[in-house]
């Protein structure tokens, strides 16, 4: 077979967004009159901004070959936390702020367990956090929801613009907006920047990252907050669009977030991976649900699919990884 | 071959102790502007803990440091390179999963710094990185191959490299050959010449004699943490040498022979 370096490059980069257009005509051509409608697709896009933004917070942490697993519990707390300040009747502003800060809260602790109390791994830190958290938002709830947010507050969550062509509700999702600025940004961040340069490079070897004088500490803190504000963020839009916090909010989504960001093509050995790649994953695993919702398969069935995915999208990584590092 | 006048770094009266270890006391030492100087001793003789202190990983816990005749102290390696000290490291220390102009200026990227953030300029970093190669004589395929592609030669160009990016006075480097095939040792051993010919002073530790008596000028042995000789290349033998780095003095070859079997 000829082998065309160019090629490999651009499948390497974008050969995970072909993975998406292909599954696309595939659900479509099963159902074209339910899957095509703007409200199925607009449904998928609202349904998957929260997985999203979560799984960009968690791709930032792989590419460290860190993991973070306490995003689920952050972002249920985050939702807790915003729905009770928003029941007190602070201002609205404040009351967006509430969710992303409370998420960054647990990254700063997140960040120092690891750094400064040198636990071994991250597993371990973000673990104790998981159960911590999830508790402390049970805690401050009584384990029921509290529903009834201001308007202003759902905004992100639930607004749509159908730009006078579509039919409510469907439209672009004000969600959708936040996912591509978000992405747009962390895009950049880790591209162009130098401390984004340095989380690749602390995921490749934190011994180069540290003889060349970066501060490997500060910068994982850093990556931890990250994490946490984006699992925030998360909150702030699934609380939007269900007008509620319950503290049972994002249970295993941690799982979902860490399988996006490893079927999107990141090594969960650090270093490697794309933010497009991030994207594309958590499309993967939306459509893949939407696809199998609206053929009437079983969720069972959904979840054996999804596991098969996440093995074979690894297995992939692991082949990719032997064929191009030199021995 | 060694020059007059001020040493380009000195160190004096250096101890070095580790709770109740002594790890080095009273070590004297000293390189020259354009010297490439062998380092040789023992395991355990206190040749890396020296060189940790000259590239500010360690304070020394006695004695002082004089760069260009000025007293210094560094708190952390950061502050060393900024004076133009830089290490190369035995395992090349590179981020294999990024390219080779990005390694080079790892935490010193070329761009519009922004309080503690540097918007890269990728596209100056990559001629600047291939412009500094070229000097080098270091050939590689593209400045935007990553590190994991090379071989180990390649490797360790591409750390001598990111030691001289900046201004480098003085380079020091840790078995700079031990990682790498025969056949690219000579390379290597090679580019560290050229260096001495940009004026840059070379520490080298090493245990092969060849690497010592092919690019040293003078070379100094440790035995125990402390000062055991030192002489200039030309008026020493491979046997003395390796007298030296087992703690003895005035050795035939003989001798020699018999110590090593």
């Amino acid at each position: 077979m000829l082998y065309n370096p160019k090629l490999a490059k651009f499948l390497e980069s974008y050969g995970i967004v072909l993975v998406v257009i292909v599954m696309m005509v595939v659900i479509a051509l099963s159902r074209p009159e339910v899957f095509l409608t703007p409200q199925n697709l607009t449904n998928i896009l609202k349904q998957n901004a929260t997985l999203a933004v979560v799984a960009l917070g968690m791709f930032v942490v792989i590419v460290t070959a860190g993991i973070d697993l306490s995003v689920g519990s952050t972002m249920a707390l985050s939702m807790v936390t915003l729905a009770l300040a928003s029941r007190m009747g602070l201002p609205w502003p404040i009351v967006l702020l509430v969710g992303p800060l409370v998420g960054v809260a647990v990254g700063v602790v997140n960040g120092i367990g690891l750094t400064w109390l040198k636990l071994p791994h991250p597993f371990i830190m973000t673990l104790g956090t998981l159960n911590a958290v999830r508790g402390i938002a049970y805690l401050v709830t009584d384990g029921a929801p509290i529903s009834g947010l201001q308007p202003q507050v759902r905004y992100l969550g639930q607004a749509y613009y159908d730009l006078g062509i579509f039919a409510p509700p469907a439209g672009i999702p004000a969600s959708l907006i936040v996912v591509a600025v978000c992405a747009l940004g962390l895009w950049f961040f880790l591209e162009k920047t130098s401390t984004g340069r340095h989380i690749y490079a602390i995921g490749g070897n934190p011994q180069a990252a540290r003889v060349s004088g970066v501060n490997v500490d500060r910068v994982l803190v850093l990556v931890y907050v990250i994490s946490g504000f984006m699992a925030g963020l998360g909150g702030l839009l699934l609380a939007g669009r269900t007008d509620s916090g319950f503290p049972n909010a994002g249970l295993m989504l941690e799982l979902d977030a860490i399988a996006a960001v490893i079927i999107g093509g990141a090594s969960f050995f650090g270093g490697r991976g794309t933010v497009i790649g991030v994207l594309a994953g958590v499309l993967i695993m939306g459509l893949l649900r939407n696809g199998l919702n609206i053929n009437n398969v079983s969720s069972f069935w959904q979840m054996v699919l999804i596991g098969v995915v996440i093995i074979f999208a690894v297995w992939i990584d692991v082949v990719r990884r032997r064929a191009s590092v030199r021995r | 071959m060694t020059q007059t006048g001020t040493p380009l770094l000195e160190a004096r009266g250096i101890a070095k102790y580790f709770g109740a270890i002594t790890a080095l006391r009273d070590v004297n030492f000293h390189v020259n502007p354009g010297e490439v100087l062998g380092v040789v001793g023992d395991n355990g003789a206190g040749k890396s803990t020296l060189m940790k202190i000259l590239s500010g990983l360690y304070h020394p816990s006695e004695g002082e440091l004089i760069f260009s005749g000025q007293p210094v102290r560094f708190s952390s390696p950061k502050e060393a390179r900024a004076r133009g000290i830089e290490m190369v490291y035995q395992d090349f220390a590179l981020a294999g999963n990024m390219p080779i102009y990005e390694n080079i200026y790892m935490g010193r990227e070329p761009g519009l710094k922004l309080g503690p953030i540097t918007i890269i300029d990728h596209k100056r970093a990559r001629h600047m990185a291939q412009d500094h190669l070229d000097n080098l004589h270091i050939n590689v395929k593209s400045v935007e191959q990553n590190t994991e592609e090379l071989s180990g030669g390649q490797r360790q160009a591409v750390a001598i490299a990111r030691a001289t990016a900046f201004d480098a006075q003085v380079v020091i480097m840790d078995e700079p050959t031990a990682a790498l095939a025969i056949k690219e040792v000579g390379k290597v051993l090679d580019l560290i010449k050229s260096l001495k010919d940009l004026g840059v002073a070379v520490i080298i530790i090493s245990h092969r004699m060849d690497d010592i008596f092919y690019c040293c000028d003078r070379v100094m042995a440790l035995y125990q943490g402390t000062n055991f000789a030192e002489s200039l290349l030309a008026e020493t033998s491979r046997n003395e040498v390796i007298g030296w780095i087992m703690g003895t003095k005035g050795h035939t070859e003989s001798l020699a022979h018999d110590r090593l079997h």
